[in-house]
């Protein structure tokens, strides 16, 4: 997604993920929850954490700090579940993402945002819609589609050899 | 507007199926007038209502169509194959047209044309005129539908047939007449004896009795008086209607007794007053006082049950009528009495920790009204199978015909009643089940001979209840499989060693395998070896089994095991670790201890004895790379699959747990050995496990790891 896709002023959640800030589309984002009960899926990737019980409903929950290359989240008092509907290959589902806490919705003006750079933000190009600029800090804002497109997700699978070689440490 | 198009689709797609299924069973019998009305209707319905919504190409091509049957109709054409093909055809050019309307393309009208006038071409000379003069009226007045409607009414007559003493010696025999009365419709007859002598005075060559008649027919009343036109002047006929279908019904309901005698004139209305006056039964009182005679009072009688039957009868087939509901309303209902059951599960853990003997009762009460109001869901999402398989009947006449084959489908059980995405689900593997029946079972007519059966070939299509599953048996009594052959072909596969021992069912079960295929012709129907694995597939989705038994030279069976629902399913709950699992209860044939002494007698060999038997067992907790340290006594969870035995060792099991079966979703959709998920009483996700592909997974790793 390039920078011109956003043309008009629009509102975002920002969320922390270790000391980092980022930005979700708020359209995209249905509902914050606390920390609950995961329960992990066998031999699914390290990332996926597990499917939680949304009223009635299993969702599937990203630890997104595994996601992009950091630790694994660790639960906290301000641990949360950013519930967001993305879109894969059409097909409408909702999603959790695990952060560590979630900070505000804020506005931004199409003018504060910048094209990420293409070196040095150690990210996929393709996950960051932009840069945020607020007071005198980045913001990432993150395109969740792209984020959980069926390709990233195609790790699911590939991802259940790693387990296998896991369950031969554990035993 | 756009809704009533919508619904004149789904009316249409339902009669366009009804047509098929009529012109199928035509063909079976020509002279059928009844089903030759069924499939004249359904062309009817369609083109009327395609008019009115607008659909005025349909219309318009029905109409052509719709113009040939009724020559069929009126005996100036008769039913032959090449006019059942083309009609099929029409069909299927009617439902091209109707799904054109929807994606908003353009039917091929070049087909439709080429249709008719293959049809018309079969119109014999002397109507062809008749044809011509009906094309003009092409453009169809929506009137005419709505006009039409009453025709189909059902009237009641009350007739009274008093042939001559002297009618056997004109020839005639009353109860001939009185066949044909009843052929006519709903008939309840009384004979009157009143005026027969006693014997001294009996005349054999005379007719003594007459008849009181109440017929429910749809014909009109010079019909029947068509069944008596020659005795007419030899006999006393009254004919009157006592009852219509539009006639709106009064308050009373069916008529008295003692109004009908005097409607008949049978009674005055003074004498009926004087006995109601007598709180006795009035037909006894009418016969004890003889006002009137027995038999007339019977016939009375008769003629008051007949009526409230019909009423009766049509009564309920207005109030059987079916309400048209969105299927998505039906998921909705059906997912929150699935959270339902979540929390009943929930209040009965709870109550039983708080000893209340209040709560319990109430906890139990709620239990027994959740699930009266589950399986009362369930049947909602219930189909008849039967839609389904009048499918395949059009399929194996065609691929019959086209292989040059003589088959002929019998199904039976097609009132069983399936969850409607099983039902959904079964379609592709039962395809491929029949097509390989005509492709690979069947012979040719010419073979069937040689080898001493009859020419024609039946495919035997059944669907039966068992317990808490279907079973769908497809028979046919092609040429059956060839165990050696079949043998021979998994080794040259590789599948099996040459030295494998292998029960017959074994050997049948390696078609089902991916990649193999005994056709030595691949012809477009089937034979890439990807037939059968696929069905498998498709039935393992469903939580079903498949079982194959073949006599060589007399025919196969194919039996599919099948679950009623997808929704809700009866599981087994057990922990490994902090997790929790649930076994389709199905499957699960008993639990069994697994002690580390017991392993360690094993040489640590994932075998178990049980009483005397060998047991493979799978450790999920290694499989699912689930930490921590397994308990001392550990649970093997033995299941059948297959026919052979497989244990699951899991930490502790819990018990039976209502299973609302929850989707993955599309993110874990291809996961390994999870079928789905569910929530417990606490909130907590469990997960389903998907057993035959745990056991193959397990099976192709330790190929890999052993060889």
């Amino acid at each position: 997604m390039s920078i011109s896709g956003i043309t008009e002023t629009t509102q975002y959640l920002t969320f922390r993920l270790d000391e980092e800030v980022f930005a979700l589309d708020i359209s995209k984002v249905r509902e914050v929850l606390d920390f609950t009960t995961v329960t992990k899926v066998p031999r699914t990737p390290d990332f996926m954490r597990g499917v939680i019980n949304l009223r009635g409903n299993v969702v599937p929950v990203v630890d997104m700090r595994l996601k992009f290359g950091m630790t694994r989240t660790e639960k906290t008092v301000n641990t949360c579940i950013i519930i967001v509907e993305i879109s894969i290959e059409g097909e409408t589902t909702i999603l959790g993402a695990l952060a560590d806490s979630v900070q505000e919705v804020i506005d931004l003006e199409p003018q504060q945002i910048e094209p990420a750079p293409k070196i040095g933000t150690k990210m996929k190009m393709d996950f960051i819609r932009g840069m945020g600029k607020r007071d005198d800090h980045f913001i990432m804002i993150l395109d969740v589609d792209r984020v959980f497109s069926s390709d990233e997700l195609q790790m699911v699978q590939e991802g259940a050899g790693v387990s296998e070689d896991e369950a031969c440490v554990i035993s | 507007m756009m809704d009533h198009r919508e619904v004149f689709r789904e009316e249409a797609y339902e009669l366009l199926a009804e047509l098929e299924t009529s012109l199928l069973e035509l063909e079976e019998a020509p002279d059928n007038m009844e089903i030759i009305g069924r499939v004249f209707r359904a062309m009817h319905t369609i083109k009327g209502s395609g008019a009115m919504f607008g659909f005025d190409n349909i219309a318009k091509f029905t109409h052509e169509v719709e113009t040939i049957f009724d020559l069929v109709r009126n005996g100036r054409m008769s039913v032959t194959k090449e006019l059942i093909n083309q009609t099929l055809a029409s069909r299927d050019q009617i439902k091209a047209m109707l799904d054109a309307s929807s994606s908003g393309g353009q039917a091929d009208l070049q087909r439709g044309e080429e249709i008719i006038s293959s049809l018309r071409r079969l119109v014999p000379g002397d109507c062809a005129s008749g044809g011509q003069e009906a094309e003009k009226q092409a453009v169809i007045k929506k009137e005419e539908v709505t006009g039409e409607a009453g025709v189909d009414e059902a009237v009641t007559y009350r007739i009274r047939f008093k042939p001559e003493q002297a009618i056997f010696s004109h020839g005639t025999n009353p109860l001939l007449l009185l066949n044909e009365l009843r052929e006519l419709g709903d008939c309840s007859i009384t004979a009157q004896m009143d005026a027969i002598p006693m014997l001294q005075d009996y005349n054999p060559e005379l007719c003594y009795a007459y008849w009181d008649i109440v017929l429910t027919t749809k014909r009109d009343m010079n019909s029947i008086r068509d069944v008596f036109i020659f005795v007419e002047d030899d006999c006393e006929l009254k004919i009157e209607v006592i009852d219509k279908d539009s006639e709106p019904r009064e308050e009373t309901g069916v008529k008295k007794l003692g109004e009908i005698l005097v409607e008949r004139g049978d009674v005055s209305q003074a004498d009926i007053s004087r006995m109601l006056t007598l709180q006795k039964k009035i037909g006894e009182l009418l016969v004890d006082t003889g006002v009137v005679n027995r038999g007339r009072v019977e016939a009375a009688l008769m003629e008051q049950q007949h009526v409230r039957e019909v009423r009766e009868k049509r009564q309920s087939s207005e109030t059987a009528t079916s309400i048209r509901v969105p299927s998505e309303r039906l998921d909705s209902l059906v997912n929150l009495v699935g959270e339902l059951v979540t929390v009943q599960a929930h209040l009965t853990q709870t109550a039983s920790g708080k000893n209340d003997p209040g709560l319990t009762a109430i906890a139990e009460e709620v239990e027994r009204l959740t699930e009266a109001l589950r399986d009362n869901t369930m049947s909602l999402r219930m189909l008849q199978i039967g839609t389904t398989f009048s499918k395949f009947r059009r399929l194996v006449r065609d691929l019959s015909s086209e292989l040059g084959k003589e088959i002929e489908m019998i199904t039976e059980g097609a009132e069983t009643e399936l969850d409607k995405t099983v039902i959904e689900k079964l379609n592709d593997p039962l395809v491929h089940l029949i097509r390989n029946c005509i492709d690979h079972g069947i012979e040719n007519p010419e073979e069937r001979e040689t080898a001493g059966k009859q020419r024609c070939g039946t495919i035997h299509l059944s669907a039966v209840h068992s317990g808490a599953s279907v079973l769908i048996n497809i028979r046919d009594d092609g040429k059956g499989l060839d165990a050696g052959a079949l043998r021979q072909k998994g080794i040259e596969k590789g599948l099996i060693s040459p030295d494998q021992e292998m029960t017959e069912r074994e050997i049948f079960s390696l078609i089902l395998l991916p990649g193999f295929s005994t056709a030595k012709k691949v012809s477009n129907i089937s034979g890439r070896g990807v037939g059968m694995d696929v069905v498998k597939r498709a039935i393992d989705g469903l939580r079903g089994t498949i079982a194959i038994t073949s006599q060589k030279g007399i025919g196969t069976t194919i039996s599919l095991k099948l679950p009623l629902t997808l929704a809700i399913i009866e599981g087994l709950l057990v922990t490994i670790g902090d997790e929790y699992f649930v076994f389709p209860l199905s499957s699960v044939e008993e639990c069994v201890e697994l002690t580390q002494e017991d392993v360690s007698k094993a040489h640590g060999r994932h075998l178990a004895n049980l009483r005397g038997q060998i047991i493979p067992y799978i450790r999920l907790r290694e499989q699912f790379a689930v930490s921590g340290r397994a308990p001392f006594i550990e649970q093997i969870v033995i299941i059948g699959l297959d026919g052979q035995r497989v244990g699951f060792v899991v930490d502790n099991v819990i018990g039976e747990h209502q299973t609302v079966i929850k989707n993955l979703g599309r993110i874990y959709k291809d996961i390994d050995g999870i079928s789905g998920a569910t929530i417990l009483g606490d909130g907590d996700v469990a997960l389903i496990l998907d057993i035959p592909r745990l056991v193959r997974m397990k099976e192709e790793e330790e190929a890999l790891t052993t060889s």
